[in-house]
């Protein structure tokens, strides 16, 4: 059987195409290396074996092409028909939408055939997948550690071989942080590049659905599948130009930015070494390195966390006990008391914190103190970005000012999980696509290099993570899975 | 500025949560640290400066006028904790 660990959906597609494997034996290898490790990495909340075989053997029966027939894992945060999503949440426990997501639905009609659901924080508010309401999920590098978050299933899922494609959601750096700590690639795609229709919503003026992979070209036949406007998301748009798949092994006459106010903002020195390293080789391969100035990138933490628990607090008042999901009511309750015993017990500690941080933020008298200012802020943020592309073509820094932490470790502290979205933030208050390649080890754990571009400059973006992810050359298969297998 | 434990539990009940004695202290405290780091924000001179709602510079989204089907009722009470008579049964609003 094969091995999936390292294996990528190219090596899938070429496999298939040459009908080495079916599609069938494809998705049993997955869903066996599934079976056999997940246990320890709680990767999945819930697989649909039968659903995915089934699907296999249609391919297997009728003929494939392209991407039919590749399997796929889905962060819980988006709309399944049929198929239970929660968010990550008790609130939603039992909840089987009614319809597909719109990505959910480009995804099936690729042909690409989901394995299951993974996990994430709740309501994709955290950096560590440690507020799940149904576990937390492990590092793949190392079962004491957090795989990122929010989308930390999708991330390690990915590493650890379960899944060659899986899809996750960023509003704060949701995707390129786990991905940088599971030593996966990770895309957060322009703000409107990918519909939002059916991902159930956290903070809608920043969340963007985005693609896990091996490699920057499997990013991209994801994202080739994705993007598009969607009738259904009115803020979805077409992209100027096609998605590539990128094949340049240059950097030349591309100038990348390194922003000192970014990098100023406090990066462990392991971390440091390996984004230097990879400067160097970006270097050696043509590319013009640049000091750059985000003279607010220091702000954008705090505006965000104002922002995106404002715009949650708005959002999640729709989970009440009313159409969809948990209801608890005491014999005498009026609705009132019934909304507020159902969101007591529902809500997670953080989930009820953002609520809280977001629904004072918006509050009469602090308004224009909180909310009114951190919008200020974002404009400002905004014009950095503007300013610092007229003279560099990508900025660069680190993904994660650290590698992986130790589980727990930040649980108490709610200001230092924050922190871990400190370089990835700035990215989605500006609606700004950005990249997350692995760049080697610290500490035997994986660091990501983050690549930020203009809107709608995706493909200069993957045509330049392509290039420096060949001369770092990472192996993604994670010692402690290869060990397992 | 800090948060007292009145400030919290008038959020709450804006924000239709039921917090117990133990979250309310928790809640005064985090919230206080959190809103103190965000403060930094007051140190920047934002006279002037236009504020940004959304990313993109989308105007008029607006699809055909044209009718089409909605969700099918029993679809959308599926869901439902308490449906009833083909709507959704809630508590007494007094």
């Amino acid at each position: 059987m094969t091995d999936t660990l390292g294996l990528t959906a190219e090596r899938c597609i070429e496999l298939l195409d040459a009908r080495e494997v079916s599609c069938r034996e494809l998705a049993t290898a997955y869903l066996e290396r599934i079976e056999a490790a997940d246990e320890g990495i709680h990767a999945f909340l819930r697989t649909r074996r039968d659903a995915a075989l089934a699907e296999a053997d249609g391919f297997d029966r009728d003929g494939r092409t392209g991407l039919q027939g590749v399997p796929i894992a889905l962060k819980d945060i988006l709309c399944t028909k049929g198929e239970e999503t929660t968010a990550g949440s008790r609130i939603l426990e039992g909840h089987i939408p009614i319809y597909d997501g719109g990505c959910v639905t480009r995804v099936k009609a690729a042909g690409l055939v989901s394995l299951g659901k993974t996990n994430m924080d709740e309501f994709a508010m955290g950096s560590s997948t440690e507020n799940s309401g149904f576990g937390v999920t492990h590092n793949p590098w190392d079962a004491e550690r957090v795989p990122g978050g929010s989308s930390g299933g999708s991330a390690a899922a990915v590493a650890a071989g379960f899944a060659p494609l899986s899809l996750g959601t960023d509003t704060g750096g949701s995707i390129r942080q786990p991905a940088a700590l599971c030593g996966v690639v990770g895309m957060k795609p322009t703000y409107g590049a990918v519909s939002r229709y059916g991902l159930i919503a956290f903070a809608s003026s920043l969340d963007q659905i985005g693609p896990f992979a091996l490699t920057v070209r499997d990013a991209a036949l994801l994202m080739q599948v994705i993007c598009g406007k969607d009738a259904c998301d009115s803020t979805s748009v077409e992209l100027p130009e096609p998605i590539e798949v990128p094949a340049a092994e240059s950097l030349r006459g591309v100038r990348l930015g390194v922003p000192t106010d970014l990098l100023a903002q406090g990066i462990e020195p392991g971390v440091r070494e390996a984004f230097d390293a990879s400067i160097a080789a970006a270097e050696a391969l043509g590319a013009e390195i640049v000091e750059t100035a985000l003279p607010h990138a220091g702000y954008a933490l705090p505006a965000y966390y104002l922002i995106a628990p404002a715009e949650a607090s708005a959002n999640l008042s729709r989970f009440d006990g009313v159409r969809y999901g948990m209801r608890l009511a005491e014999p005498g309750d009026t609705v009132g008391d019934m909304y507020g015993r159902t969101r007591a017990a529902g809500f997670g500690a953080e989930v009820k914190r953002r609520i809280m941080l977001g629904t004072y933020a918006l509050s009469a008298g602090y308004y224009d103190a909180y909310y009114g200012m951190a919008q200020k802020v974002r404009t400002r943020i905004r014009e950095d970005f503007t300013a610092a592309f007229a003279g560099v073509d990508l900025v660069v820094s680190p993904t994660s000012p650290t590698v992986a932490f130790r589980i727990g470790e930040r649980v108490d502290d709610p200001w230092a999980m924050y922190a871990s979205d400190v370089l990835t933030v700035p990215a989605n208050l500006a609606g700004l696509p950005g990249i997350s390649i692995p760049c080697g080890t610290a500490e035997g754990l994986p660091v990501g290099f983050q690549m930020i571009g203009p809107a709608f400059a995706e493909n200069r973006i993957l045509a330049a993570a392509h290039a420096l992810e060949g001369a770092i050359g990472f192996d993604p298969r994670p010692p402690a899975m290869v060990a397992r297998a | 500025m800090a948060i007292s434990s009145d400030d919290v539990l008038h959020v709450a009940r804006l924000a239709r949560l039921r917090l117990t004695g133990d979250e309310v202290a928790r809640m005064t405290d985090q919230l206080s640290t959190i809103i103190g780091h965000v403060e930094q924000l007051s140190s920047l001179d934002l006279s002037g400066v236009e504020p940004t709602a959304h990313a993109l510079d989308l105007t008029n989204q607006v699809r055909a006028d044209a009718s089409r089907p909605s969700w099918p009722r029993d679809e959308v009470l599926t869901n439902a904790p308490d449906p009833a008579d083909g709507g959704f049964r809630v508590p007494p609003t007094a």
